[in-house]
């Protein structure tokens, strides 16, 4: 049967950049388990030869010429406007990797 | 005065005088005052902005003669789900990651009713992200139902059903990713119309699983959501997954009963309400066949490993550099779909879990396929039960997914559905039916709806509140 360890949890929120707490780690893992039970379901239907569906519009490679729309352009200003930090006309980031690291 | 219910009718008064749209506005946002304190349907009313649109346009009226004709839907008033962007109004997604964002462009449907008219009356709350099925999943409270202010409206589009059933809003855009406008509909006694995938822009839309994701809207009758549709439908070079494909009307319809919508489980009024729909459609020489769709049962497991797949990519994006608050402002069910999306999608999972689910969206697609053969639609249930009491499932995930499991199956196939007031419970909640056609098939589920509404008068009850 599926499960979801509490060391699963804790590894997936790192992956998706998210803080739990410890009760939030026990809930997630006690939802997660019954969800992934819940959809085991689907391993009683033989999928072998079947193709998988990604969406279902049925287009495909729609082409554009590679033209730059003046329109379609936020100013720096305006697409600076909402961010909380910014530097020199840039957006701020956090660093990713520290000196002692 | 009473409140038009029906863009024709909205437009009739204009016409001869009964009322302007700065009126318009005054009676809607009278009826806000008045009830949204208890209903919490809005998030943001924009008052200035529609009195501006409302002055504008009574000034066209005055001046063009051709004013109804150039501008469809001059003088409707609008309501949007939190979700589509507005440039320079908030737009939260109904989640604290956003709350005071005010976007830099204005979403592609919101561009096409302006231009057609309408008068944006204000923002509309929803379970954040669009993630539920109740309505009470949102950072800014949980909606109530106007019919029982105990029970759920039905989410996710669950502000945007609240203002129209209670007459704040003439129309209002949702969106329907697993059913979250026809759900909240039927909830509501309002028509719910869920697009085709690929017949309505999805720019400038907060993503939710886009390979899912459709625009939808509210209104009082099938006629005005074919209005609706006809504006803002057609391609846009903004989103490249859209056709401008339609498909033409027939002489005689067959629609077909696929057993598996009428399984154990449906609420024995919700089965009653149907059958009264079929004799009536009989009577009108549309003729009833069985069919199956015998793959029904599994789509709301494939549903629920696609979309929160999709939703963990899609969510990515929100880590308070560009705009908005970091990632600790995301709420329980949203962490919760990004753990379970990335779960599906991580090496030595994918496989079993996020390909497996690929693979069964074919054989629910191919089961659709088949039926559309032999009829033009196919009719069932919306959901299971009438809108169940605020707060029963709020602890048990599965039993709130379980609300969907009877409209999922349309957006995975990507197929367009109509969800129309069929009747009431004894305790007085809305009952609905839903129609599901073939890809491109609207102008079929209008017409059969417009003539299910010709004979029925639910669509045009409304709460008193």
């Amino acid at each position: 049967m599926a499960k979801m360890t509490k060391d699963q949890v804790e590894h997936l929120a790192r992956l998706a950049s998210l803080s739990l707490t410890q009760d939030e780690v026990e809930k997630y893992s006690t939802q997660l388990s019954a969800v992934l039970e819940y959809v085991e379901a689907l391993s009683e239907l033989n999928t072998k030869a079947v193709e998988p569906t990604h969406q279902s519009s049925g287009l495909e490679n729609l082409l554009r010429s590679d033209e730059i729309n003046a329109e379609q352009i936020l100013s720096q200003e305006h697409a600076l406007r909402e961010a909380k930090e910014t530097h020199n006309g840039y957006f701020k980031v956090p660093p990713v990797l520290l000196k002692d690291q | 005065m009473k409140l038009p219910l029906t863009i024709s009718k909205v437009q009739e008064g204009l016409k001869s005088g009964d009322y302007s749209c700065v009126d318009l506005v005054d009676m809607h946002l009278g009826r806000i005052r008045a009830v949204d304190h208890k209903l919490n349907a809005f998030i943001t009313v924009t008052d200035n902005y529609a009195y501006d649109l409302a002055k504008k346009h009574d000034n066209t009226i005055a001046n063009d003669k051709k004013a109804f004709e150039n501008f469809p839907l001059l003088g409707v008033i609008t309501s949007l789900k939190d979700v589509y962007l507005t440039e320079g109004i908030e737009t939260t997604a109904g989640s604290n990651v956003l709350r005071g964002y005010a976007p830099q462009y204005s979403s592609t449907v919101v561009k096409k009713l302006e231009a057609a008219g309408a008068i944006i009356i204000g923002k509309t709350n929803l379970d954040a992200w669009a993630h539920g099925a109740s309505g009470e999943n949102s950072d800014f409270g949980s909606t109530k139902n106007p019919w029982h202010l105990d029970m759920v409206p039905g989410g996710s589009s669950s502000g945007s059903a609240v203002s129209v059933a209670a007459q704040m809003a003439t129309i209002s855009m949702g969106t329907d990713t697993g059913g979250s406008v026809r759900l909240p509909a039927s909830f509501c006694g309002v028509t719910g119309f869920k697009s085709t995938y690929g017949t309505v822009s999805r720019y400038g839309v907060v993503s939710m699983a886009s390979s899912l994701d459709s625009m939808g809207h509210f209104t009082h009758t099938v006629d005005d959501a074919e209005k609706v549709f006809n504006i803002i439908k057609g391609t846009d070079s903004l989103d490249s997954t859209l056709s401008d494909r339609s498909t033409s009307l027939k002489k005689s319809y067959k629609i077909g009963l696929a057993k598996e919508y009428f399984e154990k489980g449906i609420d024995v009024q919700i089965l009653q309400s149907i059958e009264e729909v079929r004799d009536l459609f009989e009577g009108d020489g549309i003729e009833f066949v069985d069919v199956s769709l015998p793959h029904t049962k599994y789509g709301i497991s494939a549903y629920y490993i696609i979309m929160p797949a999709e939703v963990s990519s899609n969510l990515g994006r929100y880590d308070g550099v560009r705009y908005g608050a970091g990632r600790d402002a995301l709420g329980e069910e949203a962490k919760r779909r990004i753990m379970m999306g990335t779960h599906v999608l991580s090496s030595g999972y994918a496989e079993k879990y996020y390909l497996k689910a690929q693979k069964i969206r074919t054989l629910i697609r191919e089961d659709f396929d088949s039926v559309f053969t032999k009829v033009d639609a196919v009719i069932g249930p919306v959901s299971p039960t009438p809108a169940f009491q605020l707060g029963e499932r709020v602890e048990d995930p599965i039993e709130m997914y379980l609300a969907d499991i009877l409209t999922v199956n349309a957006n995975l196939a990507g197929l367009p559905a109509i969800s129309i007031p069929s009747g009431f419970t004894s305790s007085g909640l809305p009952v609905s039916y839903q129609l599901i056609g073939p890809h491109y098939s609207e102008n079929i589920l209008f017409s059969l709806g417009k003539l299910y509404q010709e004979k029925t008068s639910f669509h045009t009850k409304t709460p008193t509140i």
